[in-house]
């Protein structure tokens, strides 16, 4: 017995065009496709609102007494960052409240994650449906990709990344801060171990980086009259399979990182000490 | 241990066509290809479908499997359970021949289009010298069986076909890429990739990786260090002023 009826030649584009099987399904996929690309919306949204309310909450950043600072807002480079916090300076005015403090960090942060290869294909897949999954018929009548304006400036990745570095250079003094005691002295706390966890995660994910890899010894044609940088590639393309975990997983730690700096600072909890 | 399996297989041509359910013997160890095979020897001699090698090797018994492209050599029945409906059609991208088979010339044009290998000038054929750590990267790529169901899956092509001039696919961009990265290629391929080859429309959404036969990790090895390479040459504003200064001087 025969099944199938032949789609009208009016909406006849992609793969119900003239030429190729005529099959009336849009996708025979039988697995649950839809799973991947809303669980990732639901990740990327509840990011992007938390990070939302946190950049203008301009509060609650700076655990004074543990010297924790979180990732999100650092360095605190406004006249407005609450004392102790500011170990690069304030060479920007105190703009009021309405306008975040991270003025700095959050647009270069945000810029690398947007053009980083993981989410955008993430992005492309969970919010611009293009494709949704694979087999599965995207609903946009054009499609041009990233060969035009403005999204062929994700092409710029490899600048939001060497800002992001920085950053993570200074998030690296900050983790260290995290050891200086309550009072004086050294010590270490929950958050201490909370910092470090999200800091190896970040650099993880940083230098996992295709355009890092790409940087640091990709472009080369001859590995053989590089041998250092060969060497570098090597170890990026061993840690590069993995961008997208850790893309996810630094993700996570630095919610969690931030979350818990704010709930000690705002003296929600109090940062369990192992010394001091 | 045997099974008599529920198929759907597509038949028809280019005026149309429809899935046809077949009730078939599954025996153990065997692979879509053979009851592809059992159903042309026993129900329907005139089933159309290409094959070669059944061993994964040729390229040749592309299909779609449930809805996913695949090898029907490869693909073994113990990933479907007894019960379980299973659909074959030919590939959805290419125009359809017959049945299973379709014609897949356009990836031969594509091919055509690539500007093949371009040592320089001064140098004999026989005087190649290359190191092994140069070549290992592009070795990944020549695993390629050119089954073309990378191509196949690519959401550019496959949903729209207007995009095929100018677009050459996963397969020949991985290709350009293969050049590029080749230690004695002199030829200049990163404005051909992103002009001619429509580097650009790819959204590195990876479903060419997930299909390949092969596991060459196209999109993180061939066609991101491309983009990175095409970057370099055509959007990096520092090297664009740089070289506008150096003009000047
Ligand atoms: S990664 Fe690029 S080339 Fe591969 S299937 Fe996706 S859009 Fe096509
Ligand atoms: S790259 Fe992989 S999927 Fe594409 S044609 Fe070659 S073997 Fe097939
Ligand atoms: S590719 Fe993800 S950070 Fe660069
Ligand atoms: S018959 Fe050769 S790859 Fe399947």
């Amino acid at each position: 017995m025969a099944t199938g009826t032949v789609p009208g030649p009016g909406k006849a584009r992609g793969v119900f065009s003239a030429g190729r099987a005529q099959i009336a399904e849009k996708t025979l996929r039988t697995d649950n496709w839809r799973a991947s690309p809303i669980f990732m919306a639901v990740i990327l949204g509840i990011f992007v609102v938390y990070s939302g309310v946190r950049l203008f909450m301009n509060d609650n950043y700076y655990a004074a007494q543990e010297h924790y600072l979180t990732p999100m807002y650092s360095p605190c480079i406004s006249e407005a960052c609450v004392e102790g916090s500011s170990d690069f300076g304030t060479w920007l005015p105190d703009l009021g409240t309405g306008v975040p403090i991270a003025i700095l960090a959050f647009p270069i942060l945000t810029l690398f994650r947007a053009t980083c290869y993981y989410y955008r294909k993430a992005g492309w897949r969970s919010f611009l449906l293009s494709p949704q999954a694979c087999g599965v018929p995207e609903p946009w009548k054009k499609y041009t990709g990233e060969s035009r304006f403005p999204l062929v400036l994700a092409n710029w990745h490899r600048y939001f990344w060497m800002g992001a570095c920085l950053l993570l250079l200074i998030n690296t003094f900050d983790a260290f801060k995290a050891f200086e005691g309550v009072g004086d002295g050294i010590g270490m706390g929950v958050g201490t171990v909370i910092m470090w966890v999200n800091l190896i995660a970040l650099w993880m994910y940083s230098m996992s980086c295709h355009a890092c890899r790409h940087i640091l010894g990709g472009q080369l044609k001859h590995f053989s009259k590089h041998p250092v940088r060969y060497r570098i590639w090597k170890f990026i393309s061993k840690i590069n399979p993995k961008h997208g975990d850790w893309a996810l997983i630094s993700l996570f730690t630095v919610i969690a990182t931030d979350a818990y700096i704010m709930a000690v600072s705002a003296e929600w909890i109090s940062d369990f000490r192992f010394f001091n | 241990m045997s099974y008599e399996a529920h198929f759907r297989v597509w038949r028809g041509d280019i005026d149309g066509g429809a899935l046809h359910d077949f009730t078939v013997e599954v025996n153990e160890g065997e692979v879509v290809l053979d009851i592809i095979h059992r159903i042309q020897a026993t129900q329907a001699p005139d089933l159309a479908v290409r094959w070669n090698c059944k061993a994964g090797k040729c390229g040749s018994c592309s299909a779609e499997i449930n809805g996913w492209p695949r090898l029907m050599c490869m693909t073994r029945m113990s990933i479907f359970s007894p019960e379980e409906i299973i659909t074959i059609t030919p590939l959805r991208t290419f125009p359809v021949i017959r049945d299973l088979v379709t014609d897949v010339s356009f990836n031969f044009k594509k091919a055509q289009a690539v500007p093949s290998f371009t040592p320089p000038k001064e140098l004999q054929p026989g005087e190649y010298r290359m190191q092994q750590v140069d070549v290992e990267r592009s070795q990944e790529f020549r695993k390629c069986i050119e089954c073309f169901l990378c191509q196949t899956v690519c959401h550019v092509i496959r949903d729209h076909e207007e995009n095929k001039p100018s677009f050459a696919g996963p397969r020949f961009l991985m290709r350009i890429a293969e050049l590029d990265m080749h230690p004695l290629d002199v030829a200049d391929r990163k404005d051909l990739a992103q002009d001619e080859h429509g580097l650009g429309y790819c959204n590195i959404t990876k479903c060419c990786t997930e299909v390949c036969p092969e596991h060459i990790k196209i999109t993180d090895n061939a066609l991101i260090p491309m983009k990175e390479r095409v970057m370099t040459r055509k959007y990096d504003p520092l090297i664009w002023l740089g070289r506008k200064i150096a003009r000047r001087s």
